[in-house]
Formats: structure tokens, sequence, C-alpha cells
């Protein structure tokens, strides 16, 4: 099984927050590697891959979201072309002149997003953004009635992209944030099939990460992790962003330092990538919250919990770039972190 | 599909090849003498030494695009339109440069590092770049070179309700019209022209026209439809689905009354749906060719086009195969009235 190439599908694959089915299913089908798969109450997919140790073993849960951004009907204009809000963090100005996928009563139907025309503007308005609400989706109906046959209000809109291949290693596309991790966790279930391991290792597709971290709750809570290992996107090296707030790309994940990282999984990450000369960026993040990290800490009596971030340039925006080194780099670094752990290790945890 | 071919071919202003090796391979078969000019025209000529009327189509091949103008030190590209593009609807866009079809990306930065006021200004032109995913300069250098062109990416779909979505369609529904049209039996000279440079100033047109010598030209063009919610009626320019545009005046050319009243009067003789294009702004060819020579007499017949200049444009199927029937039954006449002299 190629992962590389189950990312570019789950990439193409529509699962807007709250509704994640189809991905779920790509993703069990991209991944011979798990003894155990199910669905938790949310729609987080678990994938139980079983370590070799005495018990009681050591469980790690691997969790990265599989939920994008996207947008949602709010109203049909008498003239056939769908207003929309959105769910998930978008700058309007990526959003004119972008296709995109209206999931519709009986059909998906492709649309483009438009506003008036430069010719009807004030002078100076093109200086402007284009406002969230003076844009539209046209799907080429012509009036409500025949929009209404296809497209609900409350009906879900997804962009429209293909991947692309860039130079070397380089993909763009979008939803990589965060199916980038779900690859990452494929990567290392890949590789944790060939060696030895001690520990239960349960790799989580969440939901509804954007909206709040919410699949990564109840996840969490159901299996009781020893340790909960965090992969999200990271914002990646691009032009006009200053250095302190980037992660380089092709020089692996960022092993984040800060609140939500357990300083021994920290210096034990950092331990593996030396001995195993995996390439990492040292993350420092000094504000808690905002990826499954901080939901799997604060589970039940708490978790000792790490994040890795995988490099993305133009998060949010339907051309998310990286280097898919860096998520094989990601996927390598984890199983060989796994591949060191004892339930001894696990016991030391606790003990600050 | 025809249609398809045309807008998936790539043809920035002066560098329309692609464009016109497509076209040349569509008419060869139907015209007496296919010819290019100095500036890259392409002339497919029917019945060039019969009797006139010398009639002339005329659609531009080029498309507004970008150049590359710099490289950063990192590996980016720099670009600047090449006709009238919005900076606005570049952003977050896919594209293909240079002859060695790169891919890329316009990338821009991350809503959460944002300041909200940010949101509020559009991106100028100077601010986007293109990642092709080069680590460095040198790298980026052997694979796209000063003076190349991006593209957009946007493949041709069709959509609900008979409409089609692609990037080009202005003006490659005017060459899928000529190329058509070219295919119809009459006995005066018919001369399709495929013209160059439209976008950055109608270079090719005057040139085109100037070696027809045409009794009369009807351009085909994509022109710009704005009926979307908060445009009022009046100044929609145009309507999909109300049929092909003719054009009364715009700001290159006040066309020939008396043709335009047969048009319509034709249109309505043939139960074709028609419209008037309800704008007096942008230009066509139609300037350029109208003051060749002693003068020409024009008619511009346009099939409306959503949100054209950016990545991914829309129209209707009825109004490209309306603009097809009422030029097919123009020549016609042309044909019955040759007969009758």
């Amino acid at each position: 099984m190629d992962v590389k190439e189950v990312f570019r599908s789950l990439s193409e694959a529509a699962g807007v927050s709250g509704y994640e089915l189809e991905l779920a299913k790509l993703i069990e089908q991209g991944c011979p590697w798990a003894d155990e798969t199910r669905l938790d109450k949310l729609g987080n997919l678990i994938m139980l891959k079983k370590g070799q140790g005495p018990e009681p073993r050591p469980k790690v849960m691997l969790a990265a979201h599989m939920d994008e951004i996207g947008l949602v009907i709010t109203k049909i204009e008498k003239e056939g072309f769908l207003r929309f809000s959105t769910i998930g963090g978008f700058d309007q100005r990526v959003l004119l002149a972008q296709e995109v996928v209206v999931h519709g009563r009986q059909k998906a139907l492709t649309g483009v997003i438009g506003a008036k025309p430069p010719h009807i503007q004030a002078p100076g308005e093109q200086n402007k953004a284009v406002k969230m609400e003076d844009l539209f989706i046209d799907a080429g109906f012509d009036s409500a009635e025949e929009a209404a046959e296809h497209v609900r209000v409350g009906d879900l809109v997804t962009i429209k992209r293909r991947v692309s291949n860039l130079q070397s290693s380089f993909m763009a596309g979008k939803a990589f944030d965060d199916r980038a991790g779900v690859a990452a966790i494929l990567e290392c279930f890949k590789t944790l099939s060939k060696i030895d391991h001690q520990a239960d290792v349960y790799g989580v597709a969440t939901v509804q990460e954007e909206v709040g971290l919410r699949g990564a709750i109840t996840s969490t809570y159901g299996i009781i992790p020893d340790i909960g290992i965090a992969i999200d996107v990271g914002f990646g090296d691009s032009p006009g962003l200053p250095e302190t707030d980037t992660i380089k790309l092709s020089k692996g994940p960022g092993i984040a330092m800060g609140p939500h990282v357990h300083p021994k999984l920290h210096t034990r990450m950092v331990e593996t990538a030396k001995e195993w000369n995996i390439s990492y960026s040292l993350d420092p993040s000094p504000y808690p919250g905002g990826t499954d990290a901080y939901a799997i800490q604060v589970a039940r009596a708490g978790v000792a919990t790490i994040l890795l971030s995988i490099p993305l340039r133009y998060m949010h925006t339907p051309v998310e770039t990286l280097d898919y080194q860096d998520v094989q780099r990601t996927g390598r670094l984890m199983a060989m972190f796994i591949a060191g752990l004892d339930q001894e290790f696990v016991e030391g945890l606790t003990c600050f | 599909m025809l249609l398809a071919r045309l807008t998936q071919a790539n043809g920035a202003p002066g560098q329309e090849n692609e464009v016109r090796d497509l076209i040349r391979a569509e008419v060869e078969a139907h015209a007496h003498v296919v010819k290019t000019d100095a500036l890259g025209n392409l002339l497919a000529i029917k019945n060039p030494d019969a009797p006139g009327p010398k009639v002339m189509l005329a659609a531009h091949m080029d498309e507004v695009a970008l150049m590359i103008v710099g490289i950063d030190g990192d590996g980016y590209l720099k670009f600047r339109p090449i006709g009238g593009v919005d900076p606005r609807v570049l952003v977050a866009k896919t594209v293909v440069v240079g002859s060695k079809k790169t891919p890329g990306v316009i990338g821009s930065k991350p809503i959460h590092l944002q300041r909200p006021e940010e949101r509020e200004n559009a991106f100028t032109v100077r601010e986007l770049l293109i990642d092709i995913g080069a680590k460095s300069k040198e790298e980026a250098e052997k694979l796209v070179q000063l003076g190349e062109i991006a593209y957009f990416t946007t493949e041709y779909e069709e959509v609900a309700n008979g409409k089609v979505k692609a990037k080009a369609l202005d003006d490659r529904v005017g060459c899928a019209l000529a190329i058509r049209l070219l295919q119809e039996e009459v006995s005066f000279p018919l001369i399709a022209a495929f013209t160059v440079q439209e976008e950055v100033g109608l270079r090719g047109a005057g040139v085109a026209a100037y070696q027809v010598e045409p009794d009369l030209a009807l351009i085909l063009e994509g022109t710009t439809a704005s009926d979307v919610p908060g445009t009022d009626e009046h100044r929609q320019a145009t309507a999909l689905g109300q049929g092909p545009a003719i054009t009364v005046m715009d700001r290159t050319v006040i066309t020939n009354p008396e043709l335009v009243q047969e048009l319509f009067a034709l249109a309505a003789e043939k139960g074709i749906k028609v419209q008037v294009r309800r704008s007096t702004a942008g230009g066509t060819d139609a300037g350029r060719i109208q003051l060749s020579g002693t003068g020409v007499k024009v008619a511009t017949i346009a099939v409306p086009c959503r949100y054209i200049h950016s990545p991914a444009s829309i129209m209707c199927k009825d109004d490209f195969e309306g603009a097809y029937q009422l030029v097919k039954h123009y020549l016609a006449r042309l044909e019955e009235r040759a007969g009758l002299s």
C-alpha cells in the first residue's frame, strides 16, 4: 500500500467537520496494518495495532483530524445563486473564483464562487477584499425553484481541487490540514508492521477538530491512553512570515515544547530523532490549544501528550503545500519512538 | 470536444502557438488557403478568388495570463498579469508555468497569522508569488525562465442546467464558432481570422483585416455577463440564457446599424433568442477591423460569459448554439443574395 497515494485520495475526498464518514472509509481501506478498526459514536476512526509486550502494555494514541474546513449553504437567491457561510476559518480573500463541490440532494454539483464583476464596482473597490457576504456560488441554476430541486439550505460545500505534484516531493492541495497527519499515522503503522514494539498503538482519525477539538475528547476518553501524540500541521516557512512563527519545510516535523507537551516525551522524542538520524525542528509553542493535543491532555485524569507538526505552507487555503518527505519522517519518528517504549517509561510519566 | 480542447490549450498574448496549432489542424480540411502572418494571426480562407462579398469572421486566440518577471532568492516566482486580471481572483489558485509546464500554486498567508483588518484589503499583485516547490533560486531557474507564462489549470466541465465551466471562454468560444462556421457551404470568399494579442490592445485584428480587405466582418466574442446578485438589470451587460449578445456600441466601435438591424430581424425570423449588449464598456477586435483600409462594416456577436478574465468562467451552451445558428443563417442569407446578383 502506497501511503502517498492514499494521502492524495484523502485530500481530494470531501469531509467537512461533522461529515467525515467518507474519509473514515478511505482511511480504513488505506490501512491494512491495523489488527482492529472501529468507529466511535462521534465518528472517530480508531485503528488498533497490537504490541508484542507483556500485559499490561503501554497504550499510545496517535491522533490526527480528518475533517476539513468548508462552506454551508445559507440561502438560495431567486436567480438560483447560492449564498453560504463557512465551517472553520477561511480568509475571505481565498474564496473568490474558487471552484467548489456542492454536496446536493441527489449528487455533487460543480460550482464557481463569484461576485459582482469589476466594471460594476465603485472606483477603489478593487483595492478592498470582496466580503464574504457579497460572494455567492454559481452552480448554473437559473431560478430558486430549479436550485431547490438539487440544493437545500444546510447542504455542505467543499473546495474542488486536485492534488498538484510540485518539485521534488512537494505537493499542493486542499485539506492537507490535517490529512497529512492521518497519512503520517498510516506511515507509522506501515513501519511498525516491520518492527517489534511492546505498546498497543491506537491510530485515531479524529472528527470535528476544526470546530473545537471535539472528536479527540471522546476518542481519548474511550481509549484511555498512557501517551497521546497529536499530529497536526504547523505553519511552514513561506514568504511574508517571520521565521519565529514558522517551521522549515523538508526538515522533518516540528517537535513541540510548551504547556501541552510532557517534558519527558519531548526529551525522548528528540533523543529518538537523533538516534535514528531523522531530521526535526524544535517548535516552541507558548499558546496551548488549537490542536487535538489539548483535548487529549485534559481527558479523564490527564494524559501525557506531545504534538508533532508537519510544516505546511498556506494553511486553510485551497493550495496548502508540503513536502511529503516530512510526512514520512513524522511517521518514521513516531514508529521509532513507539518501538522504544516500555511499561517502565510509561510509569515514570506521572513522576514529577 | 472542440471547445474543451480549445479552452484547455494555453495561449497568452504573443504566445498563441498551442491554440493556433490546434485551430490549424481543425480548419485545414475546410479552407483553400491557410496562412499565418508576421504577428501570428492565422487566416483560413475559403474561395479566395470567388466574387464578393468578402466576409471575415474574427475571433481572438489569446487569453489573459501571468508573465514571470522575477525569481526570488528562495525560488518563488514573481509575476505580472498580461491583459486585464483582477489580482483578487489569483489568490490560492493552481497554475502551470512555462514551456516545461511546471505546476505551481499562488499561496497566501494563513488566516491564523493575520490581523483581522488585513482581511479587508485585497492582495496586490506584488504581494503574490508562485510556489513551484523549488528549494532555491538555482533550482527554479532550471525550470522556469523569465518571460515565460503561467496559466490557470481549470478543466472544461459541463455543470448543471446546460452551463459550461472553463477558463479562457473569452475568446475560445469565438474560435470554436469560427471553426464550425467555416464548414458552411458558401460560394463567396469566407475568411476566418484567428487573431493574436486582443487582450493587450487589439493588436492582431487590424493587421489581419488589412490583408483580408473584407466587405464586412463579424466579430465572434465571449463577453462579460454580470447577471449576478447585486447588479441592477441595466448594468448587467449581458445575461446567460438570453441568447447571443449583439453589440451596438462599446469603447472601441459603433457597429454598423444596418447590419445590426439585419441580424436582429434575422434572429426574429428564425426564432433565435438574441440580446443587446447593455454596456458600452470594453472593446473588441471590431474596433480595429472597422478602421481597416477605407473602413469595414462590422458587427459583434458574443456569447455571454460570467467571470471572464478569471480562472473559471461560466457560459450557457444554448447561447453558444444560438450564436452559431445566427451567423450560419446570416451566411446563408448572403449566399442567397450572391446567387441573385
